[in-house]
């Protein structure tokens, strides 16, 4: 069977099981629309925390950046897992134990304030649809690619598919689909790494074959690669730097505070029904989200040598153009691949050097998709892996969209201009602003403004540098007060989006940048993409400082702090 | 809420507060000291075919987070019982 019908054919089984979960898991009431109802055992919660938190960006973006980078791609690796040893010990069990709906509304109460709740929503709005509009993209991208149609009318497809789910379904519905998503984007990922890591090492085990000798020989892997790139004039793999040490330092900081502050991961721990179950629950999340993140750098260092070993199977006997394979035809149709015969040769070859090196674009994206065609493995592996892309990005949309919805429909609307709405108008209100999320996220997904890469590192910025400080405080100090907290958040992501705009030009806009993005403008040596921790320090140091020379909050505060420091009496999750 | 009571309280957000202290010294020393400000010196060690400083940024960082977060858990709901706030 070819390609094209398999992949229907895989895509088509994973769809029919996410919509048919939507429909059995319909949401009846507020309760179930936000929280599932609060009755998620910790193991399942864990597994649809890590559907929700791995998106496109971790399936398919990552172990590219890594076979690129080497060493340097560790920030990724490092920085969006330690974010869940802060999120179950410093935010979700206490969260979990105040019992509402959302983030924001955790922070209108502690810091007795509509103010406050209404920056929260903003800074929560802001880094939600930053971050869902790399993921519409992703989906359309996706889409157009395997049912081979437009961009756009891939995206309307994507789009239709996460409307169903989500709008039906709320957080029920979203929990049992992402149930099923991570089912299937955990085996996509890892069956063509066993496969290539028993061609090349002789061990099925890819964590485990990265750290073993190359078959057939006695040389470690690792150190052939090391060699083969080396040689070609590329960065030693094992030991390449990103920038400086104080870069990856802040960079893998920025992350991981910005992966315990991002409002759809941390709702995810109001599902559970007691404060135990939350930490329980962050431990498993990870465990499945280590799952694939332990895999990925095999894959990246496999799939890098495997490229250098197809282009030049032996030293100075470099690939004829004309006898290319069949994989780099297909991507070379989609530009992310492009070749320039600069000698006359014929031949293909690939370097480090500019003026010689005539592989003049190898897209980092394309090597997850592209590694089980590089590495001939069977077309169902290959159709697998594209259901496996697609569960990723949509997974990641739903959750991000729930966030974003609940934000406008209880916190905006219930909360503060139209607190007598009924259960039933509020629930309709949630689905309305979830049909409206998508809608705006469709329409930024067919006019992407320039800024893919950028736009994911502003929402951890901005989560990193608003959100999380704010909580954090809340739960561990009874001193910071409203105005602390209200200045600390507005200092921390105005520092952030100042550093990021000024380097990357204002809305992204790269000729309205002030200072040229070059590392020779940059603070300490630090890119924009890394200043998320550095607002947060910020929002630290601004929310303590206005706390001590203003008013303490009312005992009625201090006492709601100790009562969440304490686990018993948490009821189920609710809104009143 | 009773004064003896509040002590107590306040005795198990102590021990709750020492324990994640102690573990986020370990986070720290695995993810930002192995990975990142020591990774050269560790990198002349090696394990098999990896070099122990690109093993812990790779591999040894992540496995140590997950232990991290069932230790706290478990140690947590032993405190829970023993303080009488399990819920």
């Amino acid at each position: 069977m070819d390609l094209q019908t398999l992949t229907f054919i895989i895509v088509g089984i994973t769809f029919a099981v996410y919509i048919g979960i939507a429909f059995w898991a319909r949401a009846g009431t507020t309760s179930e629309f936000y929280v599932a109802g609060g009755g998620i055992h910790p193991v399942a919660n864990g597994m649809a925390t890590a559907a929700d938190w791995m998106s496109a960006a971790s399936f398919i973006s990552m172990a590219g950046l890594i076979a690129f980078f080497g060493y340097g791609g560790s920030v990724f690796l490092m920085g969006w897992t330690g974010g869940y040893v802060l999120l179950a010990m410093l935010l979700a069990p206490y969260l979990r134990k105040y019992g509402k709906f959302t983030v924001p509304e955790f922070i209108g109460d502690r810091y007795y304030s509509k103010v406050a709740r209404i920056v929260a929503v903003i800074c929560l709005i802001v880094a939600s649809v930053t971050y869902v509009i790399g993921q519409m993209k992703g989906v359309g991208v996706a889409f157009s690619r395997f049912l081979e149609v437009s961009y756009e009318m891939g995206l309307l497809v994507g789009m239709g598919i996460v409307f169903v789910y989500a709008v039906m379904g709320g957080m029920k519905g979203i929990t049992y689909t992402q149930i099923a998503q991570y089912c299937v984007l955990i085996f996509a990922y890892t069956i063509p790494a066993v496969f290539i890591s028993l061609q090349l090492t002789g061990n099925p085990i890819p964590q485990l074959g990265l750290g073993s000798t190359l078959s057939g020989t006695d040389t470690f892997l690792l150190d052939r690669l090391d060699q083969v790139v080396t040689e070609l004039g590329f960065a030693e793999y094992t030991t390449s730097k990103r920038l400086s040490s104080l870069n990856t330092f802040v960079y893998t900081l920025s992350l991981m505070i910005g992966t315990a502050g991002l409002p759809h991961v941390i709702i995810r721990f109001f599902t559970v029904s007691k404060v135990s179950d939350a930490r329980k629950s962050a431990g498993w999340a990870l465990v499945f989200i280590t799952i694939l993140y332990t895999t990925a750098p095999a894959v990246a260092a496999m799939a890098r040598l495997n490229l250098h070993q197809t282009i030049e199977p032996a030293a100075g006997e470099n690939l004829v153009y004309e006898e290319r394979p069949s994989w780099f035809k297909n991507w070379e149709k989609t530009g992310l691949l492009a070749f320039e015969d600069k000698n006359g040769d014929g031949r293909i070859t690939y370097n480090a050097d500019k003026e010689s090196n005539e592989m003049v674009k190898v897209d980092r994206d394309i090597m997850v998709l592209a590694n089980p065609e590089i590495a001939r493995l069977p077309n169902w592996v290959i159709a697998l892996v594209a259901a496996g892309g697609l569960a990723a990005a949509l997974s990641t949309a739903a959750g991000l969209l729930l966030a974003i919805a609940s934000a406008i429909s209880h916190d905006l609307l219930k909360g503060v201009f139209k607190p007598e709405i009924s259960e039933q108008q509020e629930l309709l209100a949630s689905r309305i602003a979830m049909a409206g999320a998508i809608l705006l996220a469709g329409y930024l997904g067919f006019n992407p403004p320039d800024f893919a890469a950028g736009t994911v590192a502003l929402a951890f910025g901005l989560a990193a540098s608003s959100i999380f400080p704010a909580l954090m405080m809340g739960i561990f100090s009874k001193r910071i007060n409203k105005e602390g907290a209200i200045a600390g958040m507005i200092a921390g992501i105005s520092v952030t989006l100042l550093y990021v705009f000024q380097h990357k030009g204002i809305m992204f806009i790269a000729s309205t940048s002030f200072l040229g993005d070059m590392p020779a403008n940059w603070f300490f040596g630090i890119e924009p993409n890394a200043f998320g921790a550095i607002g947060a320090a910020v929002n630290f140091a601004v929310a303590f400082g206005v706390s001590r020379v203003t008013a303490a909050p009312p005992e009625e505060i201090q006492h709601l702090v100790e009562d969440i420091r304490i686990p018993s009496g948490a009821g189920s999750a609710g809104g009143h | 809420m009773a004064d003896n009571n509040s002590e107590k309280m306040k005795a198990y957000w102590q021990a709750n507060l020492k324990l994640m202290l102690m573990l986020l010294v370990i986070w720290f020393v695995i993810s930002y000291l192995c990975g990142i400000v020591f990774v050269d010196a560790l990198n002349s060690i090696r394990i098999g075919g990896y070099k122990l400083g690109f093993w812990f940024a790779q591999q040894g960082a992540m496995y140590g987070f997950v232990a991290i977060i069932f230790y706290y858990s478990h140690r947590m709901a032993k405190l829970d019982r023993e303080f009488g706030v399990n819920d």
